[in-house]
């Protein structure tokens, strides 16, 4: 194992009531498992009660006015518009990025999404009908979403994808050899695909519905962003429970507290299950008063889904014009 | 990464305004006194305004017992006790009080928007921890009614009688649920005397006792200052004290009622321990600490104004501590987006403006939060003192406000010490991911409650009280029939 930087670990010993964000990168060279396993060790442990009464407290934040305008257009920002299914065609991803470049033609001042995320066959497709808009194009590779395959498919998967014009990959760390203690192996394959990645960044999905317990989210997001990840990504959205707001704030605060000790801001991306501009909302809030304005952008955070754009829209609209349209307002896309 | 970033600002994203409707709250312009199932006007004819602490305005005019109206008040609860309640079966005392928790939560809106208008508490806190946990214990104790045979207490325990309740300013609606939900399953009847500045919820507390047609006289509501309260305690028609409030006041009501044949009470004062390991899960640690003396403005007679940290950590608690302190949101308590509402009193924010000053005195630390504060009504930021000593003022005394101390410690036993070294005992906390170093800990902490990885939480299941100058006698649980029992 290896890691390009050479500077040691760093702590903020200073009062502030901000997040301590570092002038430039510092990470912590990872030369052994002896030393990531003392590394996670040391993290602190999480209650889980404690996690979930903060986070549902949280939710009741009431956001009215101006701010859940303000808040309804960051959250368009930040969608990464998905479609993963078997049955995905050129056609389909076609009018998927017509939808992410313009998601309601009649309002030019609507932003446009993020990033079109798709299966690595159909980046290129992708690539091509996004052209030169600032919609970026993601790709889900290393078996997704199971990731049970060789490392060199894994990374060969990467590859294609990149040379097809990925800019983003989304990779799944492997829950096997995290739930049976080879902590290692999950490093190792993370470091490998983001240097297969070259200049696309890397979001690591750590899929937390199969990891369960707050402690090992907590142990795999420092385990992904020491491997080198761009963002952590709590699910594939395949598994029976995707992203949650606990397991999004125990995530924010592995961001927030590896930006003040190791010198790097890493974003979150939360996928799964987010459909309502109510939940999206809510994980604005938790950004808000857990890492702080910094992550409050789509550089640092995105949400993976498909279904809640045209809910954010129907929002958007409502907030200006008092009542709600009808849900066909909005493309099916 | 940007060369340029410095640091993250938390809470960028300012919250538009999000009040919730003070006209919920239907206030009259002026309330009796509830004497045998009726509001009537006090013998003297003398009112009292009762304000709103978050703008110094009156919300309504309350009505002054006098010592005429106790006597008139404790008459009709011995009445009600001799001719109606202590015949009435512990199967239909439970129905009623089954109707009084279904009809708090049917209000639950207007009672929370009450709470914080006279107390001056965050909405939040009113309408998600105050009424129902109200409404939770009517609920607990409605089970018990019938079942007092079953609770431990040997056969066929019978009631005290009449019972004078006496309740603080600092959780008006649940102190009352406390003291009234187990004195009527147990079979007495009461009269409650609601605190001076926070009389309304327990106005209204009687106004759905009308709607669940508790018989007239079983529970007698009486504002008024402390003259009224004392001539409650004085009454040799009452069979029974209970008092929470004040240690000072504590120790004169059981004066008074020294060498008399009245059952006592009393939850008093307290100066909580958060006790914080190394190994402590960090980020719900902190939010305990903050939940532990930021809750209700510290308001909280359990509050956890102590924090004792293991001195390895104690800079890094330290500095995420300030940072989320200077997160909380303080304003207007119906707004509910805010943290930390308005100091319920003038006469508190003298107090906790007195011992703060000498805190800084005494050589401590002092953080104060940044936020900033409206202009009318009475207001105290978040704050917190380092570098704090035993022998400290603000380490010994309790401040009954927003106002956290610091010490450290270095191993288990100077923990257990420092925690002791109190004349309160009430709560403590205990934070460590190791099970047994906590129970180790918690055998030895001379505390009525002792939480681990949590703080300030309550269920009517469980008893709540305190040793030493906390008080004796316990609330909430099966232990809390004790209380309004002859055993």
């Amino acid at each position: 194992m290896s890691r390009v930087s050479t500077a040691p670990l760093r702590l903020v010993t200073s009062v502030d009531r901000d997040v301590q964000l570092p002038r430039a990168s510092t990470l912590p060279v990872i030369e052994s498992e002896v030393q990531l396993r003392a590394l996670l060790a040391g993290l602190s442990g999480v209650d889980a009660v404690g996690a979930e009464a903060r986070a549902a407290k949280l939710a009741t934040r009431s956001l009215k006015k101006s701010t859940k305008l303000a808040a309804l257009d960051l959250a368009i920002a930040m969608v990464d518009l998905t479609t993963l299914e078997g049955a995905d065609t050129p056609g389909r991803v076609t009018s998927l990025c017509a939808k992410a470049m313009r998601p309601y033609p009649s309002d030019p001042s609507v932003p446009s999404v993020a990033a079109v995320c798709v299966y690595p066959d159909l980046v290129g497709h992708a690539r091509h009908v996004l052209g030169s808009s600032s919609v970026k194009v993601a790709s889900v590779a290393t078996s997704f979403p199971s990731g049970r395959a060789s490392l060199n498919v894994k990374l060969l998967d990467v590859r294609e994808a990149v040379s097809a014009g990925a800019d983003e990959i989304d990779m799944v760390i492997d829950r096997g050899a995290f739930l049976s203690g080879r902590l290692g192996h999950v490093f190792d394959e993370v470091v490998a695909v983001k240097e297969a990645c070259g200049s696309a960044h890397l979001k690591v999905i750590l899929e937390t519905g199969e990891l369960v317990t707050y402690d090992n989210v907590r142990r795999a997001s420092w385990i992904a962003m020491l491997g080198g990840a761009d963002f952590i990504k709590t699910s594939t959205g395949k598994v029976g429970v995707n992203a949650t707001l606990p397991a999004a704030l125990v995530m924010l605060e592995a961001v927030r507290d590896f930006a003040e000790v190791a010198g790097a801001v890493i974003g979150v991306k939360v996928a799964g299950g987010i459909r309502s501009s109510k939940d999206a909302l809510r994980y604005l809030v938790l950004i808000n008063e857990t890492t702080g304005s910094a992550w409050l952008s789509p550089e640092r955070f995105r949400f993976g889904a498909s279904s809640l754009l045209n809910d954010l829209l129907m929002q958007r609209l409502k907030q200006r014009r008092g009542s709600y349209v009808r849900a066909d307002e909005f493309s099916g896309d | 990464m940007s060369e340029e970033l410095t640091n993250s600002r938390l809470g960028a994203m300012a919250y538009d305004p999000a009040p919730e409707s003070a006209a919920i709250a239907r206030l009259k312009p002026a309330y009796g006194l509830f004497i045998n199932g009726q509001f009537s006007d006090p013998s003297s004819h003398e009112n009292f305004e009762t304000l709103n602490p978050a703008n110094e305005e009156p919300l309504a005019s309350v009505a002054q017992a006098s010592v005429a109206d106790v006597d008139r008040a404790v008459y009709a609860a011995r009445r009600a006790y001799d001719t109606i309640w202590s015949k009435t079966t512990g199967a239909e005392r439970s129905k009623y009080l089954f109707r009084v928790a279904r009809l708090i939560q049917e209000r639950a809106r207007e009672l929370a928007v009450v709470e914080t208008l006279d107390n001056g508490k965050p909405i939040r806190e009113s309408r998600d921890v105050d009424v129902p946990l109200a409404a939770a214990h009517f609920f607990y104790y409605a089970g018990w009614a019938d079942k007092l045979d079953h609770a431990g207490f040997g056969p066929d325990p019978k009631p005290l009688g009449v019972a004078g309740q006496i309740i603080p300013w600092n959780f008006p609606l649940l102190m009352a649920a406390w003291k009234l939900a187990p004195a009527l399953a147990a079979g007495n009847t009461c009269v409650l005397k609601p605190a001076e500045t926070t009389p309304l919820s327990a106005l209204l507390l009687a106004e759905i006792l009308q709607q669940a047609e508790l018989p007239d006289g079983v529970v007698n509501i009486i504002t008024g200052d402390g003259a009224a309260g004392a001539a409650l305690v004085d009454h040799p028609g009452v069979d029974k004290i209970a008092f929470t409030g004040s240690t000072e006041v504590g120790r004169l009501i059981q004066q008074r009622v020294a060498s008399s044949h009245k059952h006592l009470t009393l939850e008093l004062g307290g100066k909580g321990a958060n006790i914080v390991f190394e190994d402590a899960p960090i980020d719900e640690m902190i939010e305990g600490i903050i939940d532990g003396i930021f809750f209700n403005q510290g308001h909280v007679c359990c509050a956890g104004s102590r924090l004792l940290v293991q001195e390895s950590v104690a800079d890094d608690v330290l500095r995420r501590l300030i940072r989320r302190v200077d997160q909380l949101r303080v304003g207007d308590p119906l707004d509910k987006n805010t943290d930390v509402g308005a100091i319920n009193s003038a006469a508190q924010l003298a107090r906790i403006k007195e011992l703060t000053a000498y805190g800084e005195e005494e050589g401590a630390t002092r953080y104060t939060s940044s936020c900033p504060l409206p202009d009318k009504g009475y207001w105290f930021a978040p704050t917190v003192f380092a570098d704090v000593s035993q022998s400290h003022r603000i380490a010994r005394e309790e401040i009954f406000g927003p106002v956290l101390s610091v010490l450290t410690f270095r191993t288990p036993e100077e923990a257990v010490a420092k925690a002791n070294n109190t004349n309160y005992g009430l709560a403590c906390g205990v934070w460590s991911e190791k099970g047994s170093r906590t129970l180790w800990v918690a055998e030895r902490l001379r505390a009525g409650v002792v939480w681990a990885n949590t703080y300030n939480r309550f269920d009517p299941a469980s008893p709540f009280g305190g040793v030493r100058e906390s008080g004796f006698g316990r609330e909430g649980g099966r232990h809390g029939l004790e209380a309004y029992l002859n055993v």
